[in-house]
């Protein structure tokens, strides 16, 4: 996958769940069209919970990286 | 000679002021306890639950805070604006006030305003004047659709839109237009609750009365004249009365003093309660940041780490007791029976079967609260 970076990236690391999920809903709330936003979480329920939010709210999933005890899961915002 | 100045007297700050006094007894050195606040009473918020349906009034929710309060603690009635903490000051719209330790229990505000068209559109019970306005709106539907949805995370009381949802439910029943009345629970993610198992109580109890529900249902706008809620995700839902759990955010007083977040909740250390940046700053209750539910019994517990924190430092021992979280709720499954939750950082909540027993329990305790104020229970 070519590597997209991100323009905003939310590091709600050590917050559990739902507070990824609204951080990025705050984001997406707030950020312009087209935007790319890349959440890190330390919550693992997070890796799936925000991939099915973004597939009902109709924008695009980047993609979902597992790195070192957290996940960077990154959003682009089409609407 | 300590002085220990608290900021807001909700259940937090009374809990904290009242617990100081008793220990303050027994101590070598002085303490002088301080408590401004901007009203001269305290007031009973979960009692609002009760009133939109007329079983809890006005004057029950109230009490004077110089009943409430120890009387050795000095009680000053005024706006307190800024924390000037570089001079260990409390600036208040009327004065100053110094101290060596600072309570924070400031709670959190209700701003519906923050919605656009939710104040035109939208009714709540977190306020007495907004729960009033829902009681007559409740008292007079025959029929149409009744939508509950959360505007904003974090909000008070974590598990008051299943509560009013389901109070709701044999409320409409006892009125004898349940039938003619369809109820529309909405949550912003992708279960009915942010507690895992509350999400299970309530899908289940939810399915048993006919109680329609959708998820991921994050509201970006109430158009008052059509009557209709607009969400992030693309849904378009009608209603006749939609009852919000409105937006929160902290009190002014931490926007102006530079000690919270985005959302003015103040940063908080999870464990010793000492507010970021500051040994002798310490935070309680809806105005931290912390992970928690903003509720009465989290003040409450709280209020018990604080006291024995500061007595610890006066006395030369430093931080001598650590929160972990501890968090206990009453959940209202109806008019006639409830369960509860008990947990904490490390024990997810479990809540039990709902029975009459704990239904009667909670509203023993809407009268019993002023001795939880009081420091008594």
């Amino acid at each position: 996958m070519a590597e997209v970076k991100p323009d905003k990236t939310i590091d709600a690391r050590g917050a559990l769940c739902p507070g990824p999920l609204m951080e990025l809903i705050k984001a997406i709330k707030e950020e312009p069209v087209g935007t790319v936003i890349e959440v890190l979480s330390s919550d693992k329920g997070s890796a799936k919970d925000i991939p099915e939010w973004v597939k009902k709210a109709g924008h695009e999933l980047v993609g979902v990286f597992e790195k070192e005890g957290y996940w960077s899961i990154v959003v682009k915002k089409t609407k | 000679m300590k002085r220990v100045v608290i900021v807001g007297s909700g259940v937090g700050g009374s809990v904290t002021a009242n617990l100081l006094a008793k220990k303050a007894e027994k101590l070598e050195e002085d303490i002088e306890i301080t408590v401004i606040n901007n009203k001269d009473y305290i007031f009973y918020e979960p009692g609002l639950l009760y009133l939109i349906f007329n079983r809890m009034h006005e004057k029950e929710l109230k009490r004077p805070l110089n009943s409430i309060l120890n009387p050795k603690v000095k009680l000053i009635i005024d706006e307190a604006t800024k924390i000037d903490a570089e001079n260990n000051t409390v600036v208040t719209k009327n004065g100053k006030v110094e101290y060596d330790y600072l309570v924070v229990a400031t709670g959190a505000k209700v701003v519906p305003e923050e919605l656009p068209g939710l104040k035109e559109g939208g009714d709540w019970f977190y306020t007495l004047e907004g729960a009033k306005r829902l009681r007559e709106k409740l008292a007079k539907i025959r029929k149409g659709r009744i939508v509950v949805g959360v505007a904003g995370i974090p909000h008070k009381c974590p598990v008051a839109p299943v509560e009013v949802t389901l109070m709701l439910h044999d409320y409409l029943k006892m009125r004898g237009v349940r039938d003619n009345v369809e109820i529309f629970y909405t949550y912003p993610i992708q279960r009915l609750h942010s507690l895992e198992k509350v999400a299970e109580l309530a899908k289940k109890l939810y399915d048993e009365k006919g109680i329609k529900y959708e998820t991921f249902f994050n509201i970006t706008e109430v158009d008052a004249e059509k009557k209709k809620i607009i969400t992030l995700e693309g849904s378009e839902v009608e209603y006749d009365i939609f009852i919000a759990i409105p937006p929160h955010k902290g009190a002014d007083l931490i926007f102006n003093s530079g000690i919270g977040d985005n959302g003015g909740w103040v940063k908080t250390h999870r464990n010793t309660l000492k507010v970021e940046g500051f040994d002798n700053i310490y935070a309680l209750g809806d105005a931290t940041n912390l992970p928690v539910s903003k509720a009465g019994s989290v003040a409450h517990f709280e209020a018990e780490v604080v006291v024995e924190n500061i007595v610890g430092d006066i006395e030369g021992f430093g931080v001598v007791k650590n929160y972990n979280g501890e968090a206990f709720c009453f959940i209202e499954t109806g008019f006639n029976e409830a369960t509860y939750i008990k947990f904490d950082f490390d024990n997810p909540p479990v809540p039990v079967k709902p029975s009459k027993l704990i239904h009667y329990t909670k509203i023993a305790y809407n009268r019993l609260f002023w001795l939880t104020a009081r420091g008594v229970m």
